[in-house]
C-alpha cells in the first residue's frame, strides 16, 4: 500500500528557532512521529484557511521523536524561500498547521554494519542526521560531509555532530570549512574512509554529481531528490523524473511515491526540462 | 426529515455527488489510505489514451493566486495496461467508475470507445475532448464544433449503448453553448463543464515560461467563477441535459453554487492536492447545507439558480 501510514494532523508548533539561514521548527504530531522513518517527508497546508496558496509544501523530516502515548514531535528544518515557507516560519509557537505524512519512501539501511558517507547540500542535511543515528544504532561507520554556498547555509547541530564519526565542512565562498564544492573533496573521502555506501540529499546537480562519482566508483548511491510537487501523495504527476526500471525501461515516475529516495544510478540526471530518449511512452 | 443525497447523472444514480476530477486522484490506490473509495460518488479515472505516454517534462506545474497552471501532457500506461491492472483493483474496492478516455484523432476516440465496452463495472464514460488533433495542427477538439462532434459521435458509435457518455468541454471558447449544442447532438448523455483553462506564467528571473511545456491548464478556485457561468449558460439553453460541474470546489458550500447552477454531481481536482480529504470534507458540508437550506434531496436543488419566482 502507498504511503500506507500517511494521515493528517493539525500539528502544534512547539518551538521555532532561527538557526543560520534557517528555522529549527518542531510540531507536535502524535502518533505520526512512530511511524516515521528517515528519509520520509511531510506536507504543510500553508497561508491559513483564506490563502492564495492552494498547494501544500513539501519538507524533509529532520527529526522525529515517539514519546509513547499519542505523543510525538516531527523536527524539520525550513528555509524562507517563497511566499508559503516564509509564512511557515514566521508563526509563533502554539500556532496549528495542517500535516500529512509520513509520506514517500526512505533510505534503506544495510542489515549488516556499513562504512556510510553521509553528503547533505544546504538544507539537505536535515534528513541525514537521524538517518546517521539509525545507523550508529547498527554498528555503522558513519561520515558527513556538509555542503552549502555560504556558511550560515550550513545546517550542523552540535548534538547531530556527535552522532557521526566525522564531518567535513564546505562552502561555495570559504566562508566555512573547506573552500569549494562538496563534490570536489568527495573522492579523497570516500577514499580515505573506506566508504561502502554514499547517502545524500541536496539540490539535484549535487545529487547528479555525487551518483557520478558514486558511478565511477561502482559505490551504491541512495538519494533524496528534490522536485516541484504539488499533492506529495501520488495523485498528480508533476513530481516525475526519468528513471530506469530493473530491465532497463526509463519511465517518468513520481518522486513524491518512488521517492524522495531513490538509487541514484536509476535516475537519468542529464535531461533537465526535456524527456530522455527513450523514455518509456515519449511522443 | 428523510434527505436524498443521490443523485442521477446521465440517467445513472449515484450514491452521493461528489466525485474525484479526472487527472487529479491518481489511480485510486493512492487516496485510500486517506478514506474508503466507496465514501465517493464515483471516481472518475485519469483521462487514458490507446498507447502508453510519457507525459511533458518537467516543470510541468506552477502555483498560481488561488490555483495552478499543470502540463502533465496525459501521462498514463495506456488502454490495455489501464483495463488490466486499474479497472480490477477499483472494482475490488467497491468504487463506481468512470472512464475518461481521450484520443489524438477520432479514430482513437472510436477505438476506445470500442475497447471499454465490454467492461463490466463501469458506470459511464467521460470523453476528455479537451486534447490536441493530430489531424488538426493539434488544435483542442472541444474547440472547434466540428472536430468535437466527431468525436463525440465516434464514441457513440462504437460504445455499448448502455453505457452513457459525458463529453467533458474546454471552457477556452467564444461560446460553450455552442459546444454543447454540438456533442448533445452526437449523442452525449451528459456534459463535465469545466475542464482547465490554458494559461502560462513566466518566470521573470530565468526570463522564460516557467513550465517546460511552455503553456499549462489553470485550475483551481481562481476558475470557480468561469466554471459556475459555463454550467448556468448550459443548463439555462438545455435544461435536460446533466451536468457533472468542476472546476474550483474546496468546500460544501462552492459544491453548492455549481449545483444551484444546473450540475447533478461535482468532481473535486486541485482541492485533493492540498487535503487529501478534501473530498470528505465537501461531501459532509454539502449535505449539511442542503439540509440546512430545506432541500429535500440533491435533485431538488440543481439548477435552483435559474428560477424566477421570488
Ligand atoms: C521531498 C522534498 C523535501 C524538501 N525538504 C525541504 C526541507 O527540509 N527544508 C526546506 O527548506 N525545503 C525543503 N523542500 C523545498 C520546499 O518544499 C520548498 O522550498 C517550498 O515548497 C517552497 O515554497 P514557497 O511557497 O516558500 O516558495 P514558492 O517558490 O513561492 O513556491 C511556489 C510553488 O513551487 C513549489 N516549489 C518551489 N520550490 C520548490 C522546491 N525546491 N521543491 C519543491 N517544490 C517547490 C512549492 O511547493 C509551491 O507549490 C523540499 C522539497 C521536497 C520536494
Ligand atoms: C494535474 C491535473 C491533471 C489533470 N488531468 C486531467 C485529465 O487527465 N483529463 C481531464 O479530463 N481533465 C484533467 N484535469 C482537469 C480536471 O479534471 C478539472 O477539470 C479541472 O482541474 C478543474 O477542476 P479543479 O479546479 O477542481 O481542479 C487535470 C487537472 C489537473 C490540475
Ligand atoms: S507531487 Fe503529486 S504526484 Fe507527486
Amino acid at each position: 500500500m502507498i504511503n500506507k501510514y500517511a494521515h493528517a494532523v493539525d500539528a502544534e508548533i512547539i518551538s521555532n528557532k532561527r538557526v543560520g539561514a534557517y528555522h529549527h521548527m518542531v510540531f507536535e504530531v502524535g502518533a505520526m512521529a512512530g511511524q516515521v522513518r528517515p528519509g520520509n517527508f511531510v506536507a504543510i497546508s500553508v497561508g491559513g484557511e483564506t490563502s492564495a496558496m492552494v498547494l501544500r509544501r513539501a519538507f524533509a523530516i529532520h527529526r522525529s521523536m515517539d514519546r509513547g502515548g499519542s505523543g510525538g514531535v516531527v523536527e524539520l528544518v525550513v528555509a524562507p524561500h517563497g511566499g508559503g515557507s516564509k509564512w511557515l516560519t514566521s508563526l509563533e509557537v502554539h500556532r496549528k498547521v495542517n500535516i500529512v505524512g509520513p509520506l514517500g519512501t526512505a533510505f534503506g539501511i544495510p542489515t549488516e554494519p556499513v562504512r556510510a558517507l553521509l553528503v547533505g547540500g544546504g538544507y539537505g542535511s536535515a534528513p541525514l542526521f537521524g538517518l546517521a543515528e539509525v545507523l550508529k544504532s547498527r554498528g555503522s561507520r558513519v561520515d558527513m560531509v556538509l555542503g552549502a554556498s555560504t556558511a550560515g547555509k550550513i545546517y550542523a547541530p552540535l548534538e547531530g555532530k556527535r552522532a557521526v564519526n566525522s564531518l567535513t565542512i564546505t562552502t561555495d565562498d570559504g566562508s566555512a570549512g573547506l573552500h569549494g564544492k562538496v563534490s570536489d573533496f568527495l573522492p579523497d573521502l570516500i577514499a580515505a574512509s573506506g566508504t561502502e555506501i554514499i547517502y545524500s540529499c541536496g539540490p539535484m546537480g549535487m545529487l547528479a554529481a555525487i551518483s557520478k562519482i558514486a558511478g565511477e566508483l561502482d559505490l551504491v548511491h541512495q538519494c533524496a531528490v528534490e522536485e516541484a510537487m504539488a499533492c506529495g501523495i501520488g495523485v498528480c504527476m508533476t513530481c516525475v523524473l526519468p528513471l530506469r526500471d530493473t530491465n532497463g525501461t526509463i519511465r517518468m515516475q513520481r518522486s513524491c511515491i518512488e521517492g524522495p529516495v531513490v538509487d541514484g544510478s536509476r535516475v537519468i540526471w542529464d535531461s533537465p526540462r526535456a524527456i530522455p530518449e527513450g523514455t518509456w511512452g515519449a511522443q | 426529515m428523510n434527505f436524498d443525497f443521490t443523485t442521477t447523472l446521465a440517467g445513472t444514480i449515484f450514491p452521493n455527488p461528489i466525485f474525484t476530477a479526472s487527472g487529479c486522484a491518481g489511480s485510486g490506490k493512492e487516496l485510500i489510505q486517506f478514506f474508503p473509495l466507496t465514501d465517493l460518488g464515483a471516481v472518475v479515472t485519469k483521462s487514458i489514451m490507446l498507447k502508453p505516454r510519457s507525459g511533458r517534462a518537467t516543470p510541468r506545474m506552477a502555483e498560481t493566486p488561488s490555483g495552478m497552471l499543470n502540463s502533465i501532457g496525459l501521462q498514463g500506461p495506456g488502454i490495455a495496461a489501464f483495463l488490466q491492472d486499474d479497472i480490477p483493483w477499483l472494482k475490488s474496492k467497491g468504487a463506481r467508475i468512470v472512464v475518461s478516455i481521450a484520443g489524438e484523432s477520432v479514430a482513437d476516440y472510436a477505438e476506445l470507445a470500442r475497447l471499454i465496452s465490454g467492461v463490466s463495472g463501469i458506470s459511464a464514460v467521460e470523453v476528455n475532448i479537451s486534447c490536441p488533433n493530430v489531424e488538426s495542427r493539434g488544435q483542442v477538439f472541444s474547440c472547434n464544433p466540428v472536430t468535437a462532434h466527431a468525436a463525440i459521435s465516434a464514441v457513440k458509435k462504437n460504445i455499448d449503448p448502455s453505457l452513457p457518455i459525458i463529453a467533458k468541454l474546454s471552457p477556452d471558447v467564444t461560446d460553450i453553448t455552442e459546444i454543447a449544442d454540438v456533442v448533445i447532438n452526437a449523442g452525449a448523455d451528459g456534459l463535465a463543464l469545466i475542464n482547465t483553462l490554458l494559461g502560462m506564467v513566466i518566470d521573470t528571473n530565468s526570463m522564460k515560461p516557467k513550465l517546460a511545456g511552455k503553456t499549462g491548464g489553470l485550475s483551481g478556485p481562481a476558475i470557480r467563477p468561469v466554471a459556475v457561468r459555463a454550467i448556468y449558460q448550459v443548463k439555462a439553453r438545455f435544461p435536460q441535459i446533466s451536468i457533472l460541474g468542476m472546476g474550483g470546489v474546496t468546500n460544501g458550500r462552492e459544491a453548492f453554487e455549481m449545483i444551484l447552477a444546473g450540475a447533478s454531481a461535482v468532481s473535486v481536482g486541485t482541492a485533493n492536492f492540498g487535503n487529501p480529504l478534501a473530498t470528505m470534507k465537501i461531501k459532509a458540508e454539502l449535505q449539511e447545507l442542503l439540509i440546512e437550506r430545506g432541500f429535500a434531496s440533491v435533485a431538488a436543488a440543481v439548477g435552483y439558480a435559474h428560477r424566477e419566482e421570488d
